[in-house]
C-alpha cells in the first residue's frame, strides 16, 4: 500500500513561536495551542503547498539535514505525519 | 441587595451586594484606602445572598453569586462572609476578565520592573509577596497578576492579601494591627486573615511594571534554584492563566513574549527568610 499523502495547513493558518527547545504553534482555525519538538516544525516547514507523502518529505529533509544512517526514515516520517494529522496541523490529502 | 459597596482593585471595578451588613462593613474597612471612581461602571458584580430568606436570621449562610457562578460552591456561614466576598471577587475576575491575560500569580515590583511568582496553593507565592511587600518592594498582588497583551507589561491587582495559617503569624508580627482584618478561623481553607497592602502599593496600583523575573516557588525542602526553559515556563503559565484560551491569539502572543523576554526559575525554600534570600539573589542577576 502506498504511503498516505498529507496536505499542510493553508498559508497564515499557523503561527510558530520557537521557545528554546520547543516550538509553540497557534492554530488560528481551531484557536488551539500546540507544543511540539523537533522534527515537527521542520516537517511542517518542508511540507510545501501541494500533497506530500513520507518519501517526498524524506527527500526534501535530506536536502537540508543529514539523514544518513537514520534507519527507516520513511516509517518515522509516516508516524510523525500521522501525529500531526491527529493534532489537526496537517490533513490527509 | 440590601447592602452594597463598590471597590476598585487595579483595573477591575467591583460592585458587591449582600443580604447582610457585616460582610459589606468588613470590606469597606479593608478597602477604605483604595482610590474610588464612582462614575465608572462596574466590571464585575458579586452577590452574597441567603439560601432562603428566613436563613438570613436563622443559621445564616452565605451563597456566592454574580455574573458567573460555580453551581456546587458550598454556602459559608455568615461569620465567613468576608471569605465569601473574596471568593466571589476572585471568581468574577477569573472567569469574566478579558482585557488582560490573567495569571494566577503574585507579583511585586521595584524600579518599575516586576517579579512574578506563580504556583499552586501552598507554594508560598502569596506569603513571599506579602513579606517582600513589607520590605523595599511594591506589592502588586498576592493572587492575580494581569498581563497587558498590547505592551507586555504587568498590571497590579492588589486586593487585600489573604494570609493563611502559618503565614498569619509570620506577617502579623511585622505590621501594624490596623492593617489586619478579623481572624477567620476554621474556614474550608484553614485560618485566614486579610492584610491591607501598604498605602504606597495601593496608590501605585494603576502603574504598570515591566516583567523582569518569573519564579515558580515551592515551599519545603532544601533551598535550591533550577533555571527553567521557555517551553516549560510557557506550559506552566498556560495552566496558571484562567483566561488564556478565551483570549485566543492575543493570549498566545502575550505569553510567548513573556516567557521569551523574562528569565524563569523554579525555587524551593524551607522557610520565608530562605525564600526571600533566593528571590533577592535572583533579582540581583535579573535586574542587572
Amino acid at each position: 500500500m502506498p504511503d498516505p499523502a498529507y496536505r499542510a495547513a493553508p498559508p497564515g493558518a499557523l503561527r510558530f513561536e520557537p521557545l528554546g527547545e520547543v516550538t509553540a504553534i497557534f492554530d488560528r482555525r481551531s484557536v488551539q495551542t500546540h507544543l511540539v519538538v523537533s522534527p515537527m516544525p521542520e516537517i511542517l516547514e518542508a511540507m510545501g503547498a501541494g500533497d506530500c507523502d513520507a518519501a517526498t518529505l524524506a527527500a526534501r529533509l535530506a536536502a537540508r539535514f543529514d539523514l544518513d544512517g537514520v534507519a527507516d526514515v520513511g516509517a518515522i516520517l509516516n508516524e510523525r505525519l500521522g501525529e500531526l494529522a491527529a493534532m489537526g496541523l496537517v490533513e490527509r490529502a | 441587595m440590601r447592602h452594597s459597596t463598590r471597590i476598585a482593585v487595579g483595573p477591575v471595578q467591583f460592585r458587591i451586594g449582600s443580604d447582610w451588613a457585616a460582610p459589606i462593613a468588613a470590606l469597606d474597612r479593608l478597602y477604605a484606602g483604595y482610590p474610588q471612581d464612582e462614575a465608572r461602571p462596574a466590571d464585575a458584580t458579586v452577590r452574597l445572598f441567603a439560601a432562603r430568606p428566613w436563613r438570613r436570621w436563622l443559621r445564616p449562610s452565605v451563597h456566592i453569586g454574580g455574573d458567573f457562578v460555580v453551581p456546587d460552591a458550598l454556602p459559608l456561614p455568615l461569620s465567613m462572609g468576608l471569605l465569601a466576598a473574596e471568593m466571589g471577587m476572585n471568581l468574577q475576575v477569573a472567569l469574566g476578565w478579558r482585557r488582560h491575560m490573567l495569571l494566577h500569580a503574585s507579583a511585586v515590583a521595584k524600579d518599575g520592573r516586576a517579579l512574578i511568582m506563580s504556583g499552586e496553593s501552598g507554594s508560598g507565592k502569596s506569603t513571599l509577596a506579602a513579606l517582600l511587600g513589607e520590605g523595599d518592594w511594591r506589592l502588586m498582588g498576592d493572587e492575580f497578576t494581569l498581563i497587558d497583551p498590547a505592551s507586555g507589561d504587568a498590571l497590579a491587582f492588589p486586593r487585600a492579601v489573604s494570609l493563611k495559617n502559618e503565614a498569619i503569624a509570620a506577617v502579623a508580627a511585622r505590621v501594624d494591627v490596623a492593617r489586619l482584618g478579623p481572624l477567620l478561623a476554621g474556614t474550608p481553607k484553614g485560618d485566614i486573615r486579610h492584610l491591607i497592602p501598604r498605602a504606597d502599593a495601593i496608590a501605585a496600583m494603576h502603574e504598570p511594571a515591566r516583567p523582569a523575573l518569573l519564579l515558580f516557588p515551592r515551599f519545603g525542602g532544601e533551598a535550591s534554584i533550577e533555571p527553567m526553559g521557555e517551553g516549560e515556563a510557557f506550559v506552566r503559565l498556560t495552566e496558571a492563566s484562567t483566561n488564556y484560551v478565551a483570549l485566543g491569539e492575543a493570549g498566545f502572543a502575550a505569553l510567548t513574549r513573556l516567557v521569551r523576554e523574562t528569565p524563569a526559575f523554579g525555587i524551593s525554600y524551607p522557610d520565608g527568610a530562605a525564600g526571600i534570600a533566593l528571590v533577592e539573589q535572583l533579582w540581583a542577576d535579573a535586574a542587572r
